[in-house]
């Protein structure tokens, strides 16, 4: 059993077609493991043996009536429990949705489905995505599967380690400041944050709508790509969906075409890890060797984006959770005043972190406090774009560390929350300008564990993000 | 604020936020349909309902909607405005916020005309602004003392446009004449049907007094609740009544949200304005801004109905009828609706605008019921009205065969065949019964003759009666008056 582990998603396609073995046994290995080895990482939230088992059963018989499969046919998938899918609770893991199943299926999950993505269950993550470490969960912490009680990182923990640990080769989180990216990084995996506008939103459970953006994990490029593939495009459940050329990365990824890559000075300074710094420094020199062409720049706006970031997101945030009032569905805390059934509910119902960047968010849209914060927040997110339009005139990509540390310990950050929005420190411009990042394993620290670098491209650049990692694959 | 005159006289300064609800198959930000009366619950969805994850996507008819009454009233479509949301608790309110717009609104400016009247001055209105925002649900109070309420969230996402004057010095009578205009407008563009009853027409308003003369604003309260023609000018005569005893009497206004009390038939304060709500708005990151290309401008501008101003001048000139009468009849978009298609099948425009505006107005007040549900419609009455035209009837029949026609739905020639009401225009017979009255009458003959003719009238009466009012008038009277010159002579 324990050989499916290793498959990729391609390989699993290709076995598939091969007759090597069937989605019904590829699918039953993924939830044996999601039981086991997921257990034990706490990384799942529920496990959708049924209806994969039904999913997986309608795919050999398509196969056994030689019709032709989706392109992920048979690919066991993991969802962060913050995208619905119907028949099982989608959490966030809140203890304010605990019981909340959706009635309807999130675009990207029709998209899997249609593409005969089989959906082995739901991860955890931080609450409503609120979190760098994978502990803000109402159902417990994430451990990163490389052992010593390390974090996974987060908010999309449970998916990362669900890909890191092998019992998906495929999963779905969501980046609204770096939740695909640092977590993928933590677990020496790769993650991709998309384009915003790239991936619909529609049945994703917002936390800052003007960020949140789906994209998968893999362990290998040509997996993300063809998971982006899958759940890429235009959507009309959402408006901030967008139209673009979408190629088929699959014929594009073995190419010879050579990047002009930019090293942003503000990413390598004080407080990045020294041991970080050089994985990354010498990721670029694989690179330079490789014919690609090194570039230092500059992007002078880069510190102020987390403080950026933290306004514009708890401030969303602040009004997307204020549907959690014990009116219609999710918890609720009896009382006959309807002031204090929604206190004690959303006291109940919402952790600690939470809590806090409800009340951030308020604060900054409040009257006599908006020109201050939100609307001069807004207006230094747009020269955060304009810093990154500037260095894409120079250089095709970016390289950066994805996190300033590798990952920390279970419960070191916890009660540090600045400490902890800093692990984020390289995630937010990505997401605060909308353009697509994907972070890449590139080698593991003196005590082994996973250092990650993300390249960033102009909106809609995916497919050099898929390229570059494809070379750094084949030559590091 | 200096009181500036010394007569103690004090006016009324009057803003209104008039909500409107339009007149779209679905709803503003999902593909639930419109509609009332429905079972609680049973026009929602994700979207409308507030579900984790549901997004908003705007729906084009609602914005063109709102494009008609802007361009209606002389604003100015924007070509790029903002939805925002608007934050507060409540639960008829799903997501905890309701999307609308805010300081980017689809309409700026434009105005209401007021028309002059025999009691009233001409005056235009000024709009600050229109926009669109949806509807929230409704709470279901219990009537038999549960301990808690319903929620019926059919109406939310209802798609709304709000219309806000600028603050006026008006009379409560004049900010109902602006709403009944309101109406009229909404109703001709066929963007609302604006029932008050119904709720799809709405006001507030924003209340201040000042000394006559003033040129700064008082402190205003916002009356809200004011949702008929009636409570609006009695709400608004109420506060306007308390605001100017309380200055008399050296007290002061408090800014404050007051409620009008059906019931009680009072306004009651309802929040001070250190409770009153931040409402947080902030630009909807849902929802990419809406743009109004000139294109689509242009298309808008194109399909723009006649508008009752417009209407009235045409039937004068069209029909040849008088200003009042057209006045009436373009009142209402359906009432001159009717009467342009009978118009379509008769030539005599008094005749028929006399017709629309007594006996078809008379039944339409007397039942209470609506142009659209009545069995006569448009070509029939031009029938009728043809059958008089033409000498077949007399006026007088006309009406019993109208109220036959309203009960049973029959055509006039049917009815008119059916019970042998045609006219006699058989001089023959006519004759006959002339002499018979004139036999029967001696005394008054020899009256006649002896000079005093107001007795013509009496014989044609006479004549009438023995025909049951079949006879036609006229060829009656000529006839009579052939016979009577005869007799003279």
């Amino acid at each position: 059993m324990h050989d499916y582990a290793t498959l990729s998603a391609s390989a699993i396609t290709e076995g598939l077609k091969n007759k090597n073995f069937s989605a019904v046994e590829i699918c039953r290995a993924a939830i044996s493991a999601a039981r086991d080895t997921g257990q034990k990482l706490n990384a799942f939230i529920s496990i959708a043996e049924e209806k994969a088992i039904k999913q997986a059963e309608a795919i050999d018989r398509k196969l056994a009536a030689g019709k032709t499969p989706g392109r992920l046919a048979g690919v066991p998938v993991a969802l962060k429990d913050n995208i619905c899918y119907t028949d099982y609770p989608t959490t966030c893991g809140s203890h304010i949705l605990e019981n909340f199943v959706p009635p309807y299926d999130a675009t990207c999950v029709k998209k899997l489905l249609e593409a005969d993505a089989v959906v082995i269950g739901k991860t955890n993550m931080d609450e409503f995505g609120m979190g760098s470490s994978s502990e803000n969960s109402y159902f417990g912490p994430v451990k990163n599967p490389i052992g010593g009680q390390l974090v996974p990182g987060g908010s999309s923990g449970g998916s990362a380690g669900a890909v890191a640990a092998g019992i998906v080769p495929v999963a779905f989180g969501s980046d609204t400041g770096g939740s695909i990216r640092q977590p993928a990084a933590f677990c020496g995996v790769y993650g991709l944050k998309p384009t915003y506008g790239a991936v619909s939103r529609y049945g994703l459970v917002a936390f800052a709508s003007s960020m949140d953006q789906i994209g998968p994990f893999a362990r290998n490029a040509r997996d993300v790509a063809l998971a982006y593939s899958a759940v890429c495009g235009k959507d009309d459940c959402d408006t901030t969906s967008k139209d673009f050329d979408q190629p088929d990365f699959d014929g594009l990824l073995d190419t010879d075409r050579k990047f002009r890559i930019g090293l942003p000075k503000e990413y390598f300074q004080e407080g990045l890890d020294s041991e970080v710094a050089a994985k990354v420094e010498n990721a670029a020199d694989v690179l330079r060797k490789a014919g690609h062409e090194i570039l230092n720049i500059s992007l002078p706006r880069t510190p102020l984006a987390i403080a950026t970031y933290y306004i514009i997101a708890n401030a969303e945030a602040s009004s997307n959770l204020a549907r959690y009032d014990g009116v219609k569905f999710g918890l609720r805390e009896a009382d006959d005043i309807l002031a204090v059934m929604y206190s004690k509910t959303r006291s109940a119902g919402f952790g600690t972190e939470v809590k806090r960047r409800i009340m951030l968010g308020t604060y900054v849209l409040s009257a006599g406090y908006y020109e201050a914060y939100y609307h001069k927040a807004q207006q230094v997110r747009e020269l955060i774009k304009d810093d990154f339009a500037n260095a894409f005139k120079i250089v095709d990509l970016l390289l950066a560390p994805t996190t300033p540390t590798p990952p920390f310990k279970i419960g070191e950050k916890i009660d540090d929350p600045l400490a902890m929005y800093l692990s984020d420190i390289f995630t937010v411009p990505a997401n605060l300008a909308g353009i697509p990042a994907l972070s890449i394993p590139i080698g593991t620290t003196s005590d082994g564990r996973p250092v990650g670098g993300q390249f960033m491209a102009p909106a809609f650049g995916e497919l050099s993000l898929f390229q570059i990692a494809g070379w750094f694959e084949r030559t590091s | 604020m200096t009181d500036k005159n010394n007569s103690g006289e004090y006016e009324s300064v009057i803003g209104l936020e008039v909500h409107a609800q339009l007149r779209t198959k679905t709803k503003i930000f999902c593909g639930c349909k419109v509609g009332y009366g429905a079972p609680p619950n049973t026009l929602t969805c994700p979207v409308c309902l507030g579900l984790p994850g549901a997004l908003p996507v705007l729906n084009k008819k609602a914005v063109e909607c709102a494009i008609l009454m802007i361009l209606a009233v002389g604003g100015e479509v924007q070509e790029r405005s903002v939805f925002a949301r608007k934050n507060y608790f409540y639960p008829d309110l799903p997501k905890g916020y309701q999307i609308s717009q805010y300081d980017q609104p689809l309409g700026l400016g434009g105005c209401v005309g007021l028309e002059a009247s025999d009691a009233h001055k001409a005056k235009a209105i000024r709009l600050k602004r229109i926009h669109l925002e949806e509807d929230a649900g409704k709470l279901l109070h219990s009537e038999s003392g549960e301990s808690f309420s319903r929620v019926d969230l059919n109406r939310c996402g209802v798609p709304l446009i709000e219309i806000v004057t600028e603050p006026e010095v008006l009379k409560p009578a004049e900010a109902r004449r602006c709403m009944t205009r309101v109406r009229q407008i909404l109703q001709y563009l066929d963007v609302s049907d604006a029932d008050m009853e119904k709720g799809q027409l709405r006001c507030d308003a924003n209340v201040s007094v000042r000394p006559v003369g003033a040129s700064e604003f008082g402190v205003r309260t916002e009356v809200k609740n004011l949702n008929s023609f009636r409570f609006l000018e009695k709400a608004l005569a109420f506060e306007i009544d308390r605001q100017t005893k309380l200055l008399k009497s050296g007290g002061m206004i408090e800014q404050c949200t007051m409620l009008w009390n059906e019931d009680r038939q009072t306004v009651e304060p309802m929040r001070t304005k250190e409770e009153s709500e931040d409402y947080r708005y902030f630009p909807e990151p849902d929802l990419v801004a809406l743009i109004v290309n000139d294109a689509w401008l242009k298309e808008m501008q194109a399909g723009l109905p006649e508008l009752p101003d417009e209407r009235k001048r045409r039937f004068i000139g069209q029909y040849h009828i008088h200003e009042a009468d057209a006045g009436v009849l373009t009142d209402s978009r359906e009432l001159g609706d009717y009467y342009e298609k009978v118009m379509c099948d008769f030539d005599d425009g008094k005749l028929a605008a006399n017709w629309t505006l007594t006996e078809l107005l008379r039944v339409l007040h007397e039942e209470k019921t609506g142009v659209a549900s009545l069995r006569v419609k448009p070509p029939m009455l031009a029938d009728l009205l043809g059958q008089i035209k033409s000498g077949r009837i007399s006026g007088k029949i006309a009406k019993v065969v109208f109220g036959e026609m309203l009960k049973t739905g029959r055509p006039a020639a049917e009815i008119i065949e059916h019970k042998g009401l045609t006219q006699i225009t058989d001089i023959s017979k006519l004759r006959k019964v002339i002499e018979e009255v004139l036999a029967e009458n001696d005394k008054n003959l020899r009256r006649y003759l002896s000079g005093r003719t107001g007795v013509f009238d009496y014989f044609v009466g006479q004549v009438m009666r023995k025909t049951k009012g079949m006879a036609n008038p006229e060829a009656a009277r000529k006839l009579l008056q052939e016979k009577l010159d005869e007799l003279s002579s």
